[in-house]
């Protein structure tokens, strides 16, 4: 009985421990939401910021924040999945291949703030975009790389490889089977992957500090070679640069920011949700 | 028999393939393009480890000892939080509890890691800070300390499922057995499956250290930076990463401070490598894993 005794008491202090890891997480959800929502009004969300940021809204660093989201998508989609493509279904287990793969997980360890400084070295100095909303997005681009190649794996490697022999044996070529059998049948998985991954991107900072953010401009950007305010960026700005900044911004703009990320995530676990419901093999 | 079209692309395929070594290049070279003239002019062992880190001063002094000391401190003040509370959340997890509070649990989790950097540094800036300044009576909670608890938070997602998986991939006939010679399930888990799923924790533990030292808007925000060598968990310290990201906008292109934060990059780099590839070989020593349907 003595150890079943151990058991009970052992048990109920991983439950205590557990608790303590995710309670904090829904009382930070409540803060914001709380603190933020009367900072919320229409007037937040589409003026620019006036008064040294001390007022007025922050549209221009959500259409940023927005902006360097989509350019990040439009690069590291396309690289990503075709990536994924090449290690599942093209190459073979060799030590090239390891390589590549290696390469992979040291692009996911990579510090953020080294992707910065490679940004700025690359994309703003060394080719000369200047800070720039393109700087910025291919510096973000190849942050989320890996976890878009990752996740592209795993959505095709879940394809049985029966439907790659039907195609095979019916003459198919290997880019046909990648094209009609595969990919229709992992495009659920690699969207999730996709929305995580670029969601992620859309609340990193320390990418962007060098590459695109500008503490203060308070029109929209027009070109891709200007500079942009952008959300994360925006709440480092009124919480530790600019002083007697109001609550109600300040947790205004957080709330704005946790909005569109977690947007972002419930998309994704819809997605997942849905597809994985409509699976039949 | 191909179509143009079907061949651009497979070369297409190909040259993707091969993106990601092309960029671990990249990112290295340009570190050392604008990081290595630093070492011709002030040497790689005043670099290391000089213990002044004055920038600006005249002349100015690039020891980044008290750097290093700053993100060694603050990274083993989190793991020593955050392994042991994420294997004890793991193990709940994925052993004792029943599947709708896991889902709950996991779901908690899960957003945890959702949440961007820059909210949860500002969150502790407002709420962590006062209360360990008043629990210590110090003259301001940003402090080593701070930057420990939010980080081992922050590091919690990647060790909790690295360890999960570790503990689900252990087979199932090494449970069956230890419970059919009457083990308790308590029993099984410390004795039979802990030891089973060992290299996995030890490769949780890498890629949160990974994870950790890497951080740098939340440890700028709420460790206090002081470039000075800390000798207390209570006294504020300023890390490498926050560094970089604090000095990097006033430091004038081609200067010998920007090429000091390119160098300061390049010890980064070559740490999270060592940390990374320590952790793949953690992961791949372990039970052969099962392939998840």
């Amino acid at each position: 009985m003595d150890e079943k005794l151990k058991q009970k008491i052992a048990f109920n202090i991983l439950l205590i421990i557990t608790i303590l890891i995710v309670a904090p997480v829904v009382l930070i959800f409540l803060l914001v939401l709380v603190r933020g929502l009367p900072g919320l009004s229409w007037e937040f969300l589409t003026a620019i910021p006036r008064d040294g940021m001390r007022a007025g809204g922050i549209f221009p660093a959500i259409v940023g924040t927005i902006y360097l989201t989509l350019g990040t998508a439009v690069f590291s989609i396309p690289l990503g999945i075709l990536a994924a493509i090449y290690l599942n279904e093209y190459a073979r287990r060799n030590a090239l291949t390891r390589i590549i793969e290696l390469a992979i997980i040291n692009l996911a360890g990579v510090p953020s703030i080294v992707y910065g400084l490679f940004g700025l070295g690359l994309f703003v100095t060394f080719l000369g975009f200047g800070a720039s909303i393109l700087a910025g997005s291919l510096t973000l681009s190849i942050m989320t790389l890996p976890v878009i190649i990752t996740a592209t794996r795993e959505a095709l490697n879940a394809v049985p490889q029966s439907f790659r022999e039907v195609s095979f044996s019916l003459g198919a070529t290997r880019w046909q089977t990648v094209r009609h059998v595969v990919l229709p049948n992992a495009i659920p998985g690699i969207l999730t992957g996709t929305i995580l991954g670029l969601s992620r991107a859309a609340g990193e900072t320390a990418p962007i500090l060098f590459t695109v953010a500008a503490f203060y401009l308070p029109r929209l950007p027009q070109s891709v070679y200007d500079q942009a305010m952008v959300l994360p960026y925006h709440i480092y700005v009124l919480s530790t640069q600019v002083p007697n900044v109001s609550v109600k911004i300040q947790y205004g703009t957080v709330l704005v920011l946790i909005g569109m990320v977690f947007i972002m995530n419930i998309l994704a676990a819809w997605l997942r949700a849905r597809f994985r419901r409509r699976k039949v093999w | 028999m191909k179509r143009p079209f079907d061949f651009i692309i497979e070369k297409l395929v190909f040259l993707s393939g091969f993106a990601s070594i092309i960029f671990v290049v990249l990112i290295f070279v340009f570190l050392l393009k604008e990081g290595l003239a630093l070492f011709s002019t002030f040497g790689v062992g005043n670099f290391i480890f000089g213990r002044n880190w004055y920038p600006i001063s005249d002349p100015p002094q690039f020891g980044i000892l008290p750097l290093i000391l700053g993100s060694l401190l603050v990274t083993a003040g989190a793991i020593i939080i955050s392994v042991p509370m994420g294997l004890a959340a793991a193990i709940y997890i994925a052993e004792v509890a029943p599947s709708n509070v896991r889902t709950v649990l996991k779901t908690g989790i899960e957003l945890l890691a959702a949440i961007p950097s820059i909210v949860l540094g500002f969150i502790g800036i407002i709420t962590l800070a006062p209360v360990l300044k008043s629990i210590f009576h110090l003259s301001s909670g940003l402090t080593a300390l701070a930057g420990s608890i939010m980080l081992a938070f922050m590091a919690m997602p990647t060790i909790v499922s690295i360890i999960e998986d570790a503990i689900i991939s252990v087979p199932k006939s090494y449970k069956e057995g230890s419970l059919a010679l009457g083990a308790t399930h308590w029993q099984t888990i410390y004795r039979v499956i802990l030891p089973a799923a060992g290299s996995g924790i030890l490769a949780a533990m890498m890629l949160g250290i990974g994870r950790v030292i890497g951080e740098t808007m939340a440890v700028l925000m709420i460790t206090g930076n002081a470039a000075v060598i800390p000798t207390s968990f209570l006294q504020p310290v300023r890390t490498l990463t926050a560094t970089i990201a604090a000095e990097m906008g006033e430091a004038v292109a081609g200067s010998e401070h920007y090429s000091a934060l390119f160098a300061i990059g390049i010890v980064l780099f070559i740490f999270s490598f060592i940390i990374n590839l320590l952790a793949e070989y953690f992961l791949h020593r372990g039970p052969r894993r099962k392939r998840k349907k």
